[in-house]
């Protein structure tokens, strides 16, 4: 799947602000499933080792990409000290199927690692992701 | 009164795989508990043993989560659009 350099901009740069809490947000994906927009999200949890996405932000986001013809497709959240994977909670905790599940990890701070997952029935399967976009 | 309400994914297995359903009521207790008849076990999925709404669990009426209202005896105006939205939550 592409990941525009300007939206892997942002969920690192979000991951960067909110550390050392993890940072957390919504993709929207349009017909095709192209990711097309990174919601930055507040994580109501303020914590380094969990997050969970503020509800009104989450409907807010929702609204924005059907109104743009898209739907939410994807959802992302940073790893502060351990890599781009999914944990057990990740996993535990991941009711929707069809969406992308997308790990910024900040455990080489100089150098983040931005990977993604579907995660279907507890089973995590990687998505390659290939850079996209004008540099 | 009818009432129109959006069903994440999580719970169209309840709903046939309806994403939109209706169901009746004036407040959110007795949307949920009409639709829990209509669709059999989603008030389960929604609620605690003791009635409350789930931790995990977000309830929107016109836009306004329920629970910076009245929770589950928040009206709900003849007309109203429901979503049913779960957190999305992980970590570490």
């Amino acid at each position: 799947m592409e990941l525009h350099r300007d939206i892997r901009a942002a969920v690192v740069a979000h991951a960067r602000f909110c550390y050392p809490n993890e940072a957390c947000g919504l993709l929207a994906v349009d017909g095709a499933g192209a990711l097309r927009m990174a919601y930055c999200c507040t994580n109501v949890e303020q914590s380094p080792v969990s997050y969970t996405v503020d509800a009104t932000e989450h409907l807010r986001a929702m609204v924005h990409a059907e109104r743009n013809g898209w739907a939410l497709g994807g959802v992302f959240h940073s790893h502060t000290h351990s890599p781009a994977h999914p944990s057990r909670t990740d996993v535990a905790r991941a009711l929707e199927p069809e969406w992308l599940y997308v790990l910024v990890s900040l455990e080489d701070p100089d150098d983040p690692d931005v990977r993604a997952y579907w995660i279907r029935e507890g089973t995590i399967t990687e998505e390659p992701l290939v850079l996209g976009g004008t540099p | 009164m009818s009432v129109q309400i959006r069903i994440p994914t999580v719970l169209r297995p309840y709903t046939d795989g309806n994403a939109v359903v209706t169901a009746e009521g004036a407040t959110v207790a007795e949307v949920v508990s009409s639709l829990d008849r209509l669709h059999p076990g989603v008030g389960s999925v929604l609620l605690e043993s003791d009635g409350s709404l789930k931790r995990f669990v977000n309830v929107f009426v016109d836009g306004e989560n329920v629970r910076y209202l009245q929770s589950l005896d928040t009206p709900v105006p003849d007309g109203a659009e429901i979503v049913i939205l779960p957190a999305v939550a992980g970590g570490r």
